[in-house]
């Protein structure tokens, strides 16, 4: 057997690929699933901490900056393995999905935050001007007109975030989450063999390539010029 | 707009009465007691070395600066008074600013509409209506569509200027509406403003467009230091004022 041949043995193996799909392919299900359940948490959550934080009442963005601070600087992991193997000594018990779903959707909202803060910091004074002088209130005028402009600009930087944070989803694996790696990284121990792992590494491409194309879309449909 | 018996005999009650205005940025006092008043349908120029306090004046007549000291009448309603809707009284006050602060995300009409909508609760169809007529007046029925990055300096002042004339306002005020024109599109705002002027609106504008001063104005309020100094016809302010910083002032401007 050629080098070559025993690489495409390890890793390419067809009746392994044939054997494990339907197992990879739910993997690939829950994985989607908990990431479109972290995105939509996660950007609501963070929207809603940047309007929050717009009001500036000094308590409120005390503690938005206090949460965005810590949720970004541990490592999602950390979080997960202290939520996970900590909550239930107090009496509180979450299932690993909700788990790695809950701390995800946290360090994004923490990252959203920030990046729709900045994006609200970063609209020009006079646009505010011209809508209270117009009569909006604070509210609308937050509403209609600075959050729009604050969203496009946090968009770009948010997209690259967002991605990387759902695939962060990989991490569920180290609590039994049965997404994607952990089908596969079952698969593997069962068969002694590479391929489950490279069936899963084509499955997040297979999820995340679109999502990834899509990011390029919406930073370019979303670059619009400044008046 | 009916100017009413009241307008014949003089005694008509000032659109904006400013008495012993005071606004302070930290230590720093940027107006330092300002008497200012202006009656029904009168234009009043404002004129002044950068930092004489001639937009924080009209900040503070719309409460976008809050004013330490003093009072601000706005068609006989007390702006610092707490109890006063500030929103309420802000739609009756329009303002133009220099760089024209459009919404660089809403078309033209949208611009528009938008305080309609949202602060005069009208209809879509309604607002729509009177925005297009807004944009039609000030000569941009052909832009309706258009976005803010699409049109020239001019065009976005004009839509700046349907935008605050479309609420009907009772005064407008209007901060160097042309200072960040280049000099071929001035022309074009200068006009709308004319044509106001000519409807009988009343305004009070900070500029230092000395033609448009000396056709239009009533009156040209001189400004320095936080203080007026002086105030006059045009034809005074402008060939013989009598305060030296004035005489100063005119001078260099008409170069
Ligand atoms: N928000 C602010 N915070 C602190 N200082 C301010 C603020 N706004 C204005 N000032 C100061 O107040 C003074 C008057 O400013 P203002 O803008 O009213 O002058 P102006 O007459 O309009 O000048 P210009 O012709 O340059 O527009 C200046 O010294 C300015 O630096
Ligand atoms: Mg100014």
């Amino acid at each position: 057997m050629s080098a070559f041949e025993r690489f495409l043995e390890s890793f390419f193996n067809p009746k392994l690929m044939l054997r494990y799909w339907p197992d990879i392919a739910q993997g690939m299900l829950v994985t989607v699933e908990i990431a479109l359940a972290v995105l939509a948490s996660g950007l609501a959550l963070g929207l809603g901490l940047a309007l929050a934080r717009s009001y500036r009442i000094a308590p409120v963005s005390a503690a938005i900056v206090v949460f965005v601070d810590v949720f970004r600087a541990l490592p999602p992991l950390v979080l997960i393995l202290i939520i996970y193997f900590g909550l239930p000594s107090v009496g509180v018990n979450l299932s690993a999905f909700a788990v790695l779903w809950l701390v995800l959707s946290l360090v994004l909202a923490a990252f959203a935050e920030e990046a729709i803060w900045a994006g609200i910091l970063s609209v020009r004074r006079g646009q505010w001007d011209a809508a209270r002088s117009t009569g909006l209130g604070f509210g609308q005028a937050l509403i209609h007109v600075v959050l729009p402009q604050a969203v496009r600009l946090a968009i770009p930087p948010l997209t690259n975030r967002t991605i990387a944070i759902t695939k962060n989803t990989a991490l569920g694996t180290v609590i039994g989450v049965g997404e994607v790696i952990n089908q596969a990284q079952t698969a593997v121990s069962f068969s002694g063999n590479a391929t489950p792992l490279m069936m899963a590494a084509v499955g997040y491409l297979a999820i995340f390539a679109p999502v990834v194309a899509l990011g390029a879309f919406i930073e370019k449909r979303f670059a619009w010029r400044r008046a | 707009m009916t100017s009413g018996p009241l307008a014949a005999n003089g005694a008509e009650r000032p659109i904006l009465q400013v008495r012993g205005l005071v606004k302070r940025f930290g230590a720093l006092e940027v107006l330092k007691g300002i008497d200012f008043a202006v009656a029904p349908q009168e234009l009043v120029f404002v004129i002044g070395p950068s930092g004489s306090g001639k937009s924080t004046l009209l900040r503070c007549c719309n409460r976008l600066e809050e004013p330490d000291e003093g009072s601000i009448m706005v068609d006989g309603v007390e702006l610092t008074d707490p109890r006063c809707d500030i929103n309420a009284m802000r739609r009756r006050i329009g303002m133009v600013f220099q760089s024209f602060n459009l919404y660089p995300h809403l078309s033209a009409l949208r611009n528009v509409t938008l305080a309609l909508r949202k602060v005069l609760r009208k209809s879509r169809r309604e607002a729509d209506e009177i925005g297009r007529a807004a944009l039609a007046r000030v000569g941009l029925s052909d832009k309706v569509a258009a976005y803010p990055a699409e049109l020239s300096g001019g065009q976005q002042q004009r839509v700046a200027i349907a935008r605050a004339l479309s609420l009907e306002p009772k005064i407008m005020l209007f901060d160097e509406p042309t200072s960040a024109l280049d000099p071929e599109l001035v022309g074009s705002v200068l006009a709308t403003m004319r044509d106001m002027r000519e409807s009988g609106l009343t305004m009070v504008v900070v500029s230092h467009e000395m033609r448009f001063a000396r056709d239009a104005a009533d009156r040209v309020v001189f400004m320095d230091g936080g203080r007026i100094v002086e105030e006059g016809t045009p034809e005074k302010i402008f060939t013989a004022p009598e305060n030296p910083r004035a005489r100063a002032f005119v001078a260099e401007i008409a170069r």
